[in-house]
């Protein structure tokens, strides 16, 4: 090759070239002396700078060598930052109901970060943020982004779609973070059991706020809850409620449905409800569980009571006649029957009939003292130990006198939650064991946690009243073919500043079935109902609530395992089979 | 090869027998890999700004060709015609970079640009090899014995063009300048006192502008607190390195250049080590160090003071340039705001480049000076 031939006789031919330079310039002024002199120090120090650009060169190559070496095999400094943030943040707990369907859930998300030192444009970034994300606070995000700090948060709970746009915008200084983002596949159905969670899925209310420690658990990995509910049941009572307090018009409602042989919560709805999925989003009142929460003046439910307490203390039996015709007047009160009865009634029809005259004087033949120990002993002034975070405690008179045992007899000047309510009615009607209502599935069958409050003979007479309660009294309305029924009506008014409201209702009604040997308990309350067809006289406890619990019973009874006692009819989809009439020797046939 | 040879009488031929033709050819690799990577780089950056996408692209192979004409025009030159060619560019240069402080437009904090004929245009970038030739001829001028105060004369444009470039502020190219001067005024037979002294007001120089200017603070306080301030150039450039590792990800294939805002520029020695890998880097800095050592070799042999401290003064401003972009890059030196030369994006720079490289290779040229002084 000719180049580096070339290039190596160079040196030489240089040297040869000063050489002549030199010769030539002994010669001439230019190049003598000093000239001279300064050539050779320049070659020095040419040579001296020389070496320090090579040790600079030699330092830049080491130092990427360094680079390579150093972090060669190794992660690069932000891929490594997010393998950090890959490990779950927590590992909530799921709710299921008592089949094992989950209520309660986590999904995987993204929480949208920034490292706002590395924002480029705080505003055009918080702009573009806004566009694609729903109800985004540009603003306080453009704030957020100019600050001076390393991390921020901007976003929780983004899903995979929202997480792949704002990848996509590809502003520099985000960053996604693993995230969990709990969720409710059922929507509202069993809003107040639930509860929801914070922006830390931390448990709000409900058994996601009474469950909080043990469905986060300890290092980030929480436990199942397994509820007492079966959510088929749940979403029948939610879908007739929701349609009861609709057509009445009615500020809301509360229903539930209990194991009446261990006090197991089957269903529980309170309206209005919210959607968890949205939990912090939704209003105060939305959130309240009427169930727990809410206590009220249950009106002639409190019956049940009253005549039990009567039958246990021996006050009366169920043939004595009482005189119910005229008013009791008491201080400036005067107690009157809602269906007045000209002529003296049994024990029996007191009940039947809803007699508040008649319950007065059942009461009075007990007295304030047994009353209020009887009341007392069904946990009707205690608050019930069930497993949520919202409960109410029950009011009861600062001081009772005559007059408070007589409306305590027919469920006034007393407020308790539906929830105690509905245990105590329990404990009447399933042989006399009074068990605390949980939420939870029972490990066992829960026998041992009950208390005896009153005989199984009583009981047995306080659920044949009961049975005619639907039969032929107030609670017709709640009647089903299929399974029997027995239960009480309530109708209280509500209480104002100036007395009570006449106009102003929360009708009620309780239900048990199959009533001769009791499982379940069905109770629903309509809060300010308008009235059956608008009729204001028709918005007591028997024309709204009966029939909705006979609506949950007729559809729940046989998820709930209890045999019907008729046959039960046939549902058949017509449009598929339809039936094709037959006249065979006179006989109508119908062939499917 | 030697078939192909132009015939030695022509001005090619002997263009062609007396040029370093090594490191030309290191200078049209060095041009080469720029050309990749700004294809590469370019088309990023022009998306982040919302310009053209191959702005960059089209505005650096429009130049490059000009580039390599310059260059290789003004090897052809003599050491006389370099001489009188520079002292003519300084003239008309340092009058531009005077307008740039009067007519340019601020441009991230500095008025460093003019804009001719819809182009714009550095004019501080051919301030610097202009100078260098120019102090050279001074700094010869004071050892012959025609009484010309070269070394004064030589200072005090060395002074002024600083100022101007202070004044816009341009630390970096001031700092080329000045190192510039001090190489050459070394070799020109400084005394020792005077070295230590000098050494002392460079000191004293740096100091000051880290106190008086304050994107010079900025740049030094996040150098030396790196967790003190907004690295995030420098940070995302050793990622890159690392990203690339020994062999890269292949050309185009980096994924930093769409997050990193100079990528183009200053910052165009982290989007070579991401795509053609740390190995190329390495390859990278042996060609600027061949430049540049090789072109000291000549200025030991050399015999022409004049020649000596042009070629020295020249090699000081392309080899410390290089230096100072590829440590920023490297988190070895505060930033500066320089580009790479022959690599990063920049019509002026590109152009001015090969203005200087051109003189050197025409400076260089074996027994060049004989057909000078015979």
């Amino acid at each position: 090759m000719t180049g580096p031939d070339r290039t190596k006789s160079r040196p030489g031919g240089a040297i040869r070239c000063i050489r002549e330079t030199d010769l030539r310039g002994a010669g001439r002024d230019r190049f003598a002396g000093p000239a001279k002199r300064a050539i050779e120090t320049g070659r020095n120090r040419a040579a001296i700078a020389a070496a320090v650009f090579a040790l600079g060169f030699l330092a830049v190559a080491g130092r990427l060598v360094d680079v390579a070496v150093s972090r060669a095999g190794g992660e690069p400094r932000q891929l490594a930052a997010s393998k950090e943030a890959a490990a779950p943040i927590s590992a909530r707990g799921n709710i299921v109901d008592r089949n094992g369907v989950v209520l309660a859930t986590n999904l995987k998300a993204a929480a949208l970060v920034a490292d706002p030192r590395r924002v480029i444009n705080a505003e055009s970034a918080a702009a573009r943020l806004a566009s694609l994300l729903p109800e985004f606070d540009q603003e306080e995000a453009a704030r957020r982004l100019a600050s001076d700090r390393h991390f921020v948060w901007l976003r929780r709970g983004l899903t995979p779609r929202q997480q792949m746009l704002v990848n996509r915008l590809g502003i520099p200084g985000l960053y996604f973070q693993q995230d969990e983002r709990r969720v409710y596949p059922h929507g509202r159905i069993a809003s107040h059991v639930l509860g929801h969670t914070g922006f830390d899925n931390q448990g709000l209310g409900g058994v996601e706020s009474f469950f909080d420690r043990r469905l986060s658990g300890v290092g980030g990995v929480g436990r199942d809850v397994t509820l007492s509910l079966d959510i088929r049941v749940q979403h029948i009572l939610h879908e007739e409620l929701m349609t009861a307090v609709a057509e009445q018009q009615a500020i809301g409602g509360s229903a539930l449905v209990m194991d009446v042989r261990n006090g197991e919560i089957l269903a529980m709805v309170s309206l209005p409800d919210f959607d968890p999925n949205q939990g912090a989003g939704s209003s105060e009142a939305a959130r309240f569980n009427r169930n727990s929460l809410g206590v009220y003046e249950m009106g002639s439910t409190f019956k049940i009571f009253t005549t039990a307490m009567a039958l246990e203390y021996g006050a009366a039996k169920l043939d004595d006649l009482y005189d119910v015709a005229r008013p009791i007047r008491v201080a400036r009160h005067t107690i009157n029957d809602l269906h007045g009865s000209g002529r003296p009634l049994t024990v029996s029809d007191i009940f039947v009939k809803s007699s508040n005259i008649g319950a007065v004087h059942l009461a009075m033949a007990v007295g304030t003292a047994g009353q209020r120990s009887f009341l007392g002993r069904l946990g009707l002034f205690d608050k019930p130990a069930i497993e949520l975070s919202e409960i109410g405690a029950p009011l009861q008179p600062a001081k009772w006198r005559e007059i408070n045992t007589m409306t305590v007899a027919f469920g006034h000047g007393v407020a308790v939650s539906p929830v105690q309510h509905a245990s105590a009615i329990a404990a009447v009607a399933n042989g006399g064991i009074l068990y605390p209502p949980t939420l939870v599935k029972r490990a066992g069958n829960g026998q041992a946690l009950g208390r005896r409050v009153i005989s199984p003979v009583t009981s047995a007479k306080m659920r044949e009243l009961m049975r005619r309660v639907v039969v032929k009294g107030t609670g017709r309305r709640a009647a089903v073919e299929e399974f029997e029924i027995g239960g009480k009506t309530g109708t209280a008014e509500k209480p104002s500043k100036r007395g009570y409201q006449r106009r102003k209702l929360l009708s009620s009604f309780v239900g048990l079935f199959p009533i001769y040997d009791p499982r379940y308990l069905v109770f629903v309350l309509i809060d300010e109902p308008k009235g059956v067809d608008g009729n204001s006289r028709r918005a007591t406890g028997g024309w709204v609530a009966a029939p909705v619990v006979g609506a949950v019973v007729r559809r729940s009874g046989l998820l709930l395992g209890v045999l019907p006692t008729v046959p039960v009819e046939e549902t058949v989809d017509e449009t598929e089979r339809p039936i094709i009439k037959v006249n065979a020797g006179g006989i109508a046939l119908a062939a499917r | 090869m030697s078939a192909a040879m132009p015939a030695l009488n022509s001005v090619l031929g002997r263009w062609w027998w007396t040029v370093d033709r090594w490191v030309l050819a290191a200078l049209i690799v060095l041009l080469a890999i720029g050309a990749l990577l700004t294809m590469s780089a370019g088309p990023a950056s022009a998306g982040r700004m919302r310009i053209d996408v191959f702005h960059f692209v089209q505005a650096q192979l429009t130049y490059l060709p000009l580039a390599l004409a310059i260059l290789l025009s003004v090897s052809l030159l003599t050491p006389v015609t370099v001489r009188r060619l520079a002292v003519v560019a300084f003239g008309l240069f340092i009058g531009l970079t005077a307008l740039t402080l009067i007519f340019g437009p601020e441009i991230k904090g500095a008025q460093r640009w003019l804009v001719v004929f819809g182009q714009s245009l550095q004019p501080s970038e051919f301030v610097k090899p202009a100078f260098a030739v120019t102090a050279a001829w001074m700094f010869a001028e004071q050892r012959h014995e025609g009484g010309v105060p070269g070394n004064l004369i030589a200072t005090l444009l060395a002074a002024l063009v600083i100022c101007l470039l202070v004044a816009q502020p341009d630390i970096g190219n001031a700092l080329l300048v000045a190192s510039v001067w001090f190489v050459q005024f070394f070799l020109a037979g400084l005394p020792t006192v005077w070295i230590l002294a000098l050494a002392l007001l460079g000191l004293v120089g740096m100091i000051s502008a880290y106190l008086l200017v304050d994107h010079v603070a900025t740049r030094v306080n996040a150098f030396l607190d790196p967790s003190s301030a907004d690295n995030y150039q420098i940070d995302t450039a050793i990622d890159a390195f690392i990203n690339g590792g020994w062999f890269g990800r292949g050309p185009g294939e980096g994924t930093v250049k769409a997050s990193l805002p100079d990528a183009h520029s200053d910052f165009i020695l982290a989007v070579a080590g991401e795509e053609l890998g740390i190995l190329a880097c390495i390859v990278i800095v042996a060609l600027f160090a061949f430049i540049v050592l090789r072109g000291f070799l000549r200025v030991v042999q050399e015999s022409d003071l004049f020649v000596m401290l042009s070629v020295a003064g020249l090699l000081t401003a392309f080899g410390v340039q290089a230096l100072i972009n590829m440590g920023s890059t490297l988190r070895m030196v505060p930033t500066k705001g320089i580009t790479l030369p022959f690599i990063s994006y920049g019509g002026s720079s590109l152009l001015a480049l090969a203005f200087g490289m051109g003189m050197v290779l025409a400076l260089t040229r074996v027994s060049a000076h004989r057909r000078v002084w015979p």
